[in-house]
């Protein structure tokens, strides 16, 4: 395999790893600081002690987001140094507002995990404060950064193609941005939401109907279904966004290779590049056109109005598309389903096909950002800043970079059974714990 | 002094706080591997108790100083990234497993003990990361990064596979389990027993990293004579400086006077830091790349340091939280 191949296998699976880290990160947070807020407000022991249960799981989840993270900041430069020479001084602002963000989620991390004895009451409930927040802004300012990738901004360039003139707050509010970043960020509590939901749903499953259980589960859905409604609006404003500003990627997302107007909507199929045409895929005659302009008429550019060497994958992105979306609706009807039961009921459901559904919604939710940003990157292909430059005029020229993919698979695999054994050995403790009637170890690292 | 030289300047002090504060997290890995005797556990138990809140904060010093580097200084950070793709990358499968290992440790103890292929490999990887960001050091300064009109010309092993640069690799290791010796002394100044452990560890480490940098200063007046001259040079009060603060940690650590050997052994480092940083100055890396050549456009670098002055707002007080709450104080029952 050549250099681009493997750097972009190595960029993807790493940025695959972290960004399931990352959004608990930025969801978890929320859920610890709810939480903890109403046992102060309420006065309540139990979901003080759901606070804390979240927070032991939570610091092995941060660790390894932070560290996976590091393995992201570097890559950018060691796969792709000529990209960085390039792009650093034009994009690099949002991350430098990063770096401040993850410090700041750090420092009250630590404060958050080892101050449950050092710190009041109400002082370590107001740590969890800017561990939220931080975690939603170091979120937006990476995003920034990836949207200035797929509409670059904020610079121009001289007659030999090298930098005259940049404007990096423009460049971080590049068009992208308005879409891309709420898209990302409502995604993120999306997967938190519905994750943290499954563990407690399979648990009920198993007979466990603790008041645990009833409130993670409670608190989870109520994320989710919030998420999930914001994630569909944001998605669909970027869908529209991405019909003017990447007309390539919009025409991969949906198998369009001819140019037409009134342009149908393919429910999955396969593309088929020989063809020119998806293969298998139910047709919604004119509903491509209408959703993206709201003209059932519009004119959707076609794959084949660019050259063969400027197009997306149509294979990938519509699949990734199609999955995405899919999923997604899975999931919203899964949250609806869950409340409408739930008012009628006025009270928890406890179906077991209803919990066994929303067990499924919670990998499905990671599948289906997973698949998303398939679509950012595979859809920005072959350009790594779209219409300026290659990715394979942006990748590194160092050797052995296929020992360096397959040592970082290893160390991602293993990375993900430790943390999942020692997750659900966290919650057999609790299960433990809680049997045994004793008040749980409140915090077994001070 | 130019925004350029400014920002260079933060981006410096951003290194040695990773040096100063990460650098002792990676001496607790070392003495963590390294733990012997009657004590072991109980010398495991103080590094992980003095690691724990601190780490992760102390570990993001990395990452401002790597984005800082990327947004001001592109055109260096491509030629850095070339040049030193080995290196860093073995480096940051230490970083990875260094952190990986100590939150899975943490966090799960009771099943996994300090004994667990986890903790052999929290040890492992910190003796690995600080030898080859020190090999990278080296690299840097002795000037064997090789970067014509800024496109990096030269071998990927150039700089960081010399005597000297192992030399600084295994000087880097010895000061980062030295400065965690004489931490551990601090911490555990009501634990006579421990305090013993630790001041022991301290003077081999401060033996060995005096003996390294005598050894790195005599090979580089053969192999990389450009160095000894920015030491000798516009580096010379702050290395003399250096020469004359060894000594002094020393005596404060073969005296258990541990608050005092913790501000000389840390001010050792920032010491040697500095020496280097203003022996190369103007150079961010020699021979070829200066700090206003590789310097991103004006816009970039002012927009820079009004993230750079919000963020320090928002960041000092809060790091003097974190270390008020955890460093200070430990009379109180600690559960």
């Amino acid at each position: 395999m050549d250099n681009t191949t493997l750097a972009r296998a190595t960029m993807g699976t790493s940025l695959g790893f972290h960004i399931v880290f990352a959004v608990l990160g930025v969801g978890m947070p929320l859920l610890m600081s709810v939480a903890e807020g109403l046992a102060l407000w309420r006065h309540d022991k139990s979901w003080l002690e759901l606070a804390r249960r979240w927070s032991r799981a939570f610091g092995v989840l941060f660790a390894v987001g932070a560290v996976s993270g590091t393995v992201l900041s570097f890559e950018l430069g060691l796969l792709w140094p000529r990209f960085m020479a390039f792009s650093g001084g034009i994009f690099g602002l949002p991350f430098s507002a990063e770096g401040f963000a993850f410090f700041l989620e750090a420092i009250f991390l630590g404060l958050y995990l080892y101050g449950w004895n050092r710190l009041s009451p109400l002082q370590h409930w107001l740590t969890s404060i800017p561990i939220a927040l931080s975690g939603a802004a170091s979120a937006v300012f990476v995003v920034m950064a990836n949207a200035w990738m797929n509409t670059p901004a904020g610079f121009t360039l001289g007659p030999g193609g090298q930098l005259a003139q940049v404007d990096p707050v423009a460049a971080a509010l590049n068009p992208s941005t308005a879409t891309e970043d709420p898209h990302m960020v409502v995604s993120a509590y999306v997967v938190t939401g519905f994750v943290v939901a499954a563990v407690y749903a399979a648990g009920m499953l198993r007979g466990r109907n603790d008041v645990f259980h009833r409130r993670g589960l409670a608190l989870g859905m109520t994320m989710a279904a919030i998420a999930i409604v914001l994630a569909g609006i944001t998605g669909d404003s970027s869908a529209r966004f991405i019909y003017g500003a990447q007309p390539a990627k919009f025409a991969a997302m949906e198998g369009i290779y001819q140019t037409e107007s009134g342009a149908p909507i393919h429910l999955g199929g396969i593309p088929d590049d020989t063809q020119q045409r998806v293969l298998f895929a139910i047709e919604i005659p004119k509903a491509l056109s209408f959703l993206a302009t709201f003209d059932p008429n519009a004119v959707v550019r076609g794959l084949n109005t660019f050259p063969a060497a400027d197009r997306p994958s149509p294979l990938l992105v519509h699949l990734s598309f199609d999955g995405m979306v899919g999923l997604g609706l899975f999931i919203g009807f899964m949250a609806a389903l869950f409340w409408l039961l739930a008012i009628r009921r006025r009270s928890l459901p406890t179906h077991r096909r209803l919990l066994l559904g929303l067990v499924l919604a919670g990998p499905a939710s990671v599948v289906a950002m997973e698949a998303g940003w398939f679509v950012t990157e595979f859809g920005r292909q072959p350009w790594i800043v779209y219409g300026i430059m290659r990715t394979s005029q942006a990748v590194t020229t160092a050797p052995a970079l296929g020992l360096t993919f397959a040592i970082f698979i290893v160390i991602y695999l293993g990375l993900a059974i430790t943390t999942a054994r020692l997750l659900l050995m966290l919650a057999a403790r609790n299960r433990e714990a809680g049997k045994a009637n004793v008040s749980p170890v409140t915090s077994s690292h001070e | 002094m130019s925004s350029a030289e400014l920002i260079a300047g933060i981006l410096w002090l951003a290194l040695t706080a990773y040096a100063v504060l990460a650098g002792a997290d990676f001496g607790g890995g070392v003495w963590d591997l390294f733990a012997r005797g009657p004590r072991a556990a109980d010398q495991r138990k103080a590094v992980a108790e003095a690691m724990g809140p601190v780490w992760e904060a102390n570990h993001v010093w990395l990452i401002f100083m790597i984005t800082g580097l990327f947004t001001a200084f592109p055109t260096a950070f491509g030629v850095l990234s070339l040049a030193l793709f080995l290196p860093f990358t073995i480096a940051l499968i230490g970083i990875v497993f260094r952190g990986a290992s100590f939150a899975f440790r943490a966090h799960g103890r009771d099943a996994v003990g300090p004994l667990s292929p986890w903790g052999v490999i929290f040890g492992v990887a910190s003796v690995i990361t600080p030898f080859f960001l020190g090999t990278a050091v080296a690299a840097v300064a002795s000037g064997s990064i090789h970067a014509p009109n800024a496109q990096f010309a030269g071998s990927f092993l150039d700089g960081w596979t010399t005597p000297l640069a192992i030399v600084m690799g295994l000087f880097a290791l010895s000061m980062c389990a030295y400065l965690a010796a004489t931490y551990l002394m601090v911490e555990n100044e009501r634990e006579p027993a421990l305090l013993a452990d630790f001041r022991s560890r301290a003077i081999a480490a401060a033996l060995a990293s005096g003996v390294l940098a005598l050894l790195a200063f005599a090979i580089s007046a053969i192999e990389a004579p450009a160095l000894m001259q920015a030491l000798l040079g516009r580096g010379l009060p702050l290395f003399v400086l250096a020469l004359l603060n060894g000594p002094l940690a020393l005596w404060a650590v073969w005296r258990s006077r541990p608050r005092i050997a913790r501000i000389a052994v840390a001010g050792q480092v920032v010491l040697v830091l500095w020496a280097w940083a203003v022996g190369q100055w103007p150079y961010l890396v020699p021979p070829d790349l200066t700090i206003a050549a590789t310097a991103a456009p004006a816009a970039t670098l002012s927009a820079m340091l009004v993230v750079i002055t919000i963020g320090g707002l928002l960041l000092v007080p809060s790091l003097w939280l974190l270390f008020r709450v955890f460093k200070t104080g430990r009379t109180e029952a600690s559960g």
